[in-house]
């Protein structure tokens, strides 16, 4: 089993650097770059030339565009990399580093609650859909998952924030903290219930979003097994059916749940783009798409590396999953 | 577009080809299933029912088990489908009843009405008996048994058998485990202790060698042969008064099957149970049962002692299945098979089922579905050849052949 971590880890670092090469390619071909967008309006105003503008370029490293200067500004970036320091942050002025640990775990605390309620709330929904199947509450839970998956997620954020912030004024319309309170440094629990406060709304959206995929997941694969040979077997035994659906059938349902739901754990650091963004938390994935309109490079390729160190991760995580729940996989 | 889907006919596959269904057809058929099949899950799912309600009496108290008329349906969009038609028959305590017949003949629909286990809500048994003559001395109707008795009954008194050892274990389970579960489940006053101690006991009696190790095993890890040893063994842990073997060495190769055959024969007379043996394998019939039920299109054509329906084969579809049978004694260029296939039980016309492919049909054939003749006090067979003469020969017994 070491040696198969091993070989998916050198194999990972392959993929790793592929992946920074295309990334560094397109961020560096973005047609109008951080200085240029800084400069714009002094640049139209005629408070600076040109001239100066591509001094700042040269200064920040984005002068050369060609194929030959863009693969000597990545390997300068790789070479600092390898040691740890992604640089420092055009946007936020800061290391990527700092950017990212800062920011992270807003974002980590926010999807690991959606997470924990989504497989909550869906797996036994799914189970008991599949246990109905075409029943009444088969047909209510399906309709509403699929409504809850196929909404934008920017969509039923604003609906939210339409009925439940402006409308009833019972929740917070965006934000993290209340901005027109002062909390006393003795108040620790007063902030921690403001926080909660202003997370109801958007941990909301991510669980309907979130829920309709876990659901219909267990429902199917449920429901396969619940038509297998061995599931007759059970029921031949004389076994309740609770013990037949719970026991014997859900535990052969574990398999694909587990595996593809420890899969998506380190996505859980990743941030959620557009919900933070529309209730403006300030989570690691809302400083994330600033940075991208802004052309930030060093910040672009810290966070999308992170990304795709916590993809190659997951996957490695789901294949080890598999041997610890399916006794039929061995890993070489 | 969804307008001439409306209209355009679905074919039914089988009994008549000239019979359509449109959309709408459909549409109202599943429509009526869905209500009909509400009814009895609704019947089945209830709590409380006063035993009056499913005990019943034994014909004859040697049997261990009686069917009567049993009717199972299958209601599925394009129709009813009769699967097991008003089928009666016996199954007498410490005897092997084989059941044969072609695949789709309603053999294994008949078994998994006795376990209540026909898949539902589509399959329900929808009127008749099955008897059942319990070791506490009652006889209960199986058909009308609520969901929660039956539990008491299988695995403990009537336990099964199945088809796939490959497939009938759970995968994620270890043989123990599996084991373990029914003796805990039905032996009063069992440990964890006594049950492994009384699997490994059982895995022994079916002939394995390493039971200590075959118990920590999965079933993957396991040959088909041995699984189908696991499940014999299962299937005998409490000790029941029926095993239902469906097609127990279909899926396994032919050294296998002899042995498995020898071990349930063995078995059988160890724990004094009866047998019944569902098979198209009539090499298998001749060897393990007394008594065989020759079924068709989920009705029973004939069915009599082993000797009777070997010896003297009455309806010309018994005729036919023995002479598709292989045999090394005899010379032959082609084996024989019955040209056709079984029909798909969904709106049959009145007559006999076998007709458009009986080698003997007359015009009588024609008429109403043929009465169950009787031959001898066990041997009976439905059609309409012998009802002058019962003691007609129109085929050779040894060879099957038509003798002119």
């Amino acid at each position: 089993m070491w040696r198969y971590i091993l070989k998916r880890l050198i194999l990972a670092v392959v993929i790793l650097v592929g992946v920074s090469v295309l990334i560094y390619m397109l961020t560096m071909l973005m047609p109008a770059d951080y200085i240029d967008r800084q400069t714009a309006a002094a640049v139209q105003n005629g408070s600076m030339t040109q001239d100066e503008v591509m001094r700042l370029k040269e200064l920040y490293g984005l002068a050369d565009k060609s194929f030959g200067g863009i693969m000597k500004s990545y390997s300068k970036w790789l070479g600092s990399t390898m040691t740890g320091d992604l640089g420092y942050s055009f946007l936020y002025g800061k290391p990527v580093t700092e950017v990212l640990g800062e920011y992270i775990w807003t974002s980590f605390i926010i999807a690991l609650i959606a997470f924990i309620l989504q497989t909550v709330i869906a797996i036994p929904m799914g189970i008991k859909a599949s246990v109905n199947q075409y029943g009444a509450y088969d047909y209510t839970v399906s309709v509403f998952a699929m409504i809850g998956t196929a909404l934008p997620s920017f969509f039923l954020s604003a609906l939210l924030m339409n009925v439940f912030s402006i409308q009833l004024r019972w929740l917070p319309l965006q934000g993290l903290t209340t901005a027109t309170k002062v909390f006393l440094p003795g108040q620790g629990f007063e902030v921690f219930l403001d926080k909660v406060w202003h997370l109801i709304l958007p941990i909301t959206v991510l669980v309907v979003l979130g829920i309709g995929g876990t659901m219909k997941f267990t429902r199917t694969n449920m429901l396969e097994v619940l038509n297998s040979d061995y599931i007759r077997t059970a029921r031949a035994k004389g076994l309740s059916e609770h013990t037949v659906v719970y026991k014997h059938a859900f535990k052969n349902t574990m398999i694909p749940l587990v595996t593809s739901l420890s899969g998506t754990l380190p996505s859980l650091f990743g941030g959620a783009m557009i919900t933070e963004t529309v209730f403006a938390i300030p989570g690691i994935g809302y400083m994330a798409l600033r940075a991208t309109q802004q052309g930030d490079i060093p910040f672009i390729m810290g966070y999308n590396m992170f990304l795709a160190i916590l993809t190659v991760l997951g996957m490695l995580i789901s294949d080890l999953m598999y041997m610890v729940v399916d006794p039929r996989v061995k890993l070489k | 577009m969804a307008v001439l889907n409306k209209f355009k006919k679905k074919k039914i596959q089988g009994v008549d080809d000239t019979e359509y269904l449109t959309l709408r057809d459909e549409r109202r058929i599943s429509k009526e299933n869905a209500k009909i099949t509400r009814e009895f899950e609704r019947n089945k799912a209830r709590k409380n029912v006063p035993e009056s309600e499913y005990l019943s009496q034994m014909r004859d108290s040697r049997n261990v088990v009686e069917f009567d008329d049993l009717h199972t349906y299958f209601y599925t969009d394009i129709g009813t489908v009769k699967a097991v038609d008003g089928v009666t028959y016996d199954v007498p305590q410490g005897t092997t009843v084989g059941i044969v017949g072609e695949s789709g003949c309603g053999k294994s629909v008949t078994s998994l009405s006795l376990m209540q286990l026909v898949q539902a809500p589509q399959g329900q048994i929808v009127s008749g008996e099955i008897r059942y003559l319990a070791s506490d001395g009652k006889c209960y109707n199986i058909a009308k048994m609520p969901r929660s008795e039956m539990l008491h009954i299988r695995g403990k008194e009537i336990s099964m058998i199945f088809q796939e050892p490959m497939t009938s274990l759970n995968p994620v389970f270890t043989i123990g485990e599996q084991m373990d579960e029914v003796v805990l489940l039905h032996e009063e006053g069992a440990t964890a202790e006594s049950a492994k101690a009384h699997s490994i006991e059982m895995l022994q009696l079916v002939g394995i060698a390493m039971p200590d190790k075959v118990y920590a095993s999965y079933p993957h890890e396991l040959s088909g042969g041995m699984r189908q040893r696991v499940m014999i063994a299962m299937a005998l842990s409490c000790g029941p008064r029926l095993i239902i073997a469906d097609e127990p060495t279909t899926a396994l190769d032919v050294t296998i099957q002899a042995q498995i055959l020898d071990l349930l024969r063995g078995i059988k007379d160890k724990i004094n149970g009866s047998i019944m043996l569902i098979t198209h394998d009539l090499g298998v019939i001749a060897e393990m049962a007394d008594y065989v039920v020759v079924m068709y299109a989920g009705r029973i054509i004939e069915k009599g002692t082993v000797r009777e329906i070997f010896h003297t084969p009455k309806h010309p579809y018994t005729v036919g299945l023995m002479r598709s049978k292989p045999s090394v004694n005899k010379a032959v260029d082609r084996l024989y098979s019955i040209p056709g296939q079984v029909p798909n039980p969904i709106n049959m016309p009145n007559h006999c089922y076998f007709k458009n492919r009986c080698e003997k049909c007359t015009e009588k054939c024609g008429g109403e579905y043929p009465p169950m003749l009787q031959f001898s006090p066990t041997h009976f067979a439905a059609c309409y050849l012998y009802e002058e003469d019962r003691d007609a020969v129109y085929f050779d017994a040894l060879t099957g052949k038509k003798s002119e």
